[in-house]
């Protein structure tokens, strides 16, 4: 088959059209919030003194740390779902939600006496945290890696592992309005290590599923 | 390549993304050649055919074309997408000097023939179900119309572009695998 003919074969085929990457993560993005809420009030649900937690700092931050992630995460995954390189110009933004848990970390560290820094940072549900997060963030993954596989990206370990933190950034958020663990000692944790095994999860998916 | 001809690149993309199929011809051609003058200058030594290259590039914007943003450079855009491309076919090559390297000693003495037609494309193509085959084959090596190729083969045009469609996209799925 000569060039021209392909050519011909594909000007013919120019009305059949795909989804814009923006609606197709959007829609993903949806689906996947969906998804975790379900799986959430189906098997933890809120903890049960949600209403005074709400009004304490270290409760709220959890999900200003959480949400951060989830939102630049998004961004970078759109991005990266283009074989250009305009993701570069994202990547700065994924740094935010890390630098505000350590500036937490430190002040915790101020603020709390040396003999209880232990018994906040092993908190009373760091196997529950272990389980949750990835259960309820396995199935966004799972939509954000058919997300970039109907993308192109030219980095798809990278690409993989930025949806796991999209996937994580969700789970985290509501897993956080059940866990009686607020201290940022432990969020910064029990949460990483939740969230970096679905970036890694991510990665090797997107390595063999995304290629085109 | 200049500021014209960036333009000019943009406004086919976007009319073909409208569903012109004389300017998305148009501008597969120049892509074309972008691509050509890409590939003929990053692979020096034998192995891969630059025109492998061209026409997977082709085949990849094609498949792809919903991730250019619109209003985006065109160029940048076309040429990562030949990167990517290539970079796939620099590993596939190193797969398959290894695969060479086994076989000699079984198979030294029965080199396989091969012509300047027999493109990596052209092959995935035989391996397509009947129906998607010929719809292929028809539009692209006989050059028929949608019209022609659904008159030829007893088919509604909109069957024949849906098989043609799905075709190519095997096509770029088997090419993605390998």
């Amino acid at each position: 088959m000569d060039t021209n003919e392909l050519i011909r074969a594909l000007a013919a085929d120019a009305r059949q059209q795909a989804a814009s990457i923006s609606s197709i993560w959007w829609g993903a993005v949806g689906l996947a919030i969906s998804l975790a809420a379900a799986v959430f009030f189906t098997t933890l649900g809120p903890r049960p003194d949600i209403a005074t937690a709400a009004e304490t700092p270290r409760f709220l931050f959890k999900f200003v740390v959480t949400i951060t992630l989830a939102a630049s995460a998004f961004g970078l995954a759109r991005t990266l779902s283009r074989p250009d390189e305009s993701w570069r110009k994202a990547m700065p933004y994924l740094a935010i939600a890390p630098a505000l848990i350590v500036m937490a970390v430190i002040v915790e560290l101020f603020v709390l006496p040396l003999d209880t820094w232990s018994a906040k940072l092993v908190g009373t549900n760091s196997m529950v945290c272990l389980t949750f997060i990835p259960l309820m963030g396995i199935g966004p993954l799972t939509i954000f890696l058919l997300a970039l596989r109907h993308g192109a990206t030219a980095r798809p370990a990278l690409a993989g592992a930025v949806a796991g933190l999209l996937a994580g950034g969700i789970a985290a958020t509501f897993y956080a309005a059940q866990c009686m663990d607020d201290s940022p000692l432990f969020v910064a944790t029990w949460y990483t290590i939740a969230i970096a095994g679905l970036a890694l999860v991510g990665a090797v998916g997107a390595h063999r599923f995304a290629r085109w | 390549m200049d500021g014209r001809d960036e333009s000019e690149l943009a406004r086919l993309l976007q009319a073909a993304i409208a569903g012109d199929e004389r300017a998305y011809g148009e501008f597969l051609l120049r892509a074309a050649n972008l691509v050509r003058g890409f590939a003929r200058r990053r692979i020096v030594q034998g192995g891969i055919d630059p025109e492998d290259v061209v026409q997977e590039t082709l085949l990849a914007i094609h498949m792809k074309r919903h991730t250019w943003r619109d209003n985006a450079p065109v160029t940048p855009w076309v040429y990562a997408i030949a990167r990517y491309k290539l970079i796939d076919a620099f590993r596939r090559r190193g797969r398959r000097v290894e695969i060479e390297i086994g076989q000699i000693a079984e198979s030294a003495a029965q080199p396989e023939p091969e012509t300047v037609s027999d493109r990596e494309i052209g092959r995935a193509l035989d391996t397509l179900a009947p129906g998607q085959r010929s719809a292929v084959a028809a539009v692209c090596v006989d050059g028929h119309s949608i019209r022609e190729t659904a008159k030829r083969l007893g088919m509604s045009e909109t069957a024949v572009r849906v098989a043609l469609h799905r075709g190519l996209a095997a096509i770029a799925r088997r090419i993605g695998r390998k």
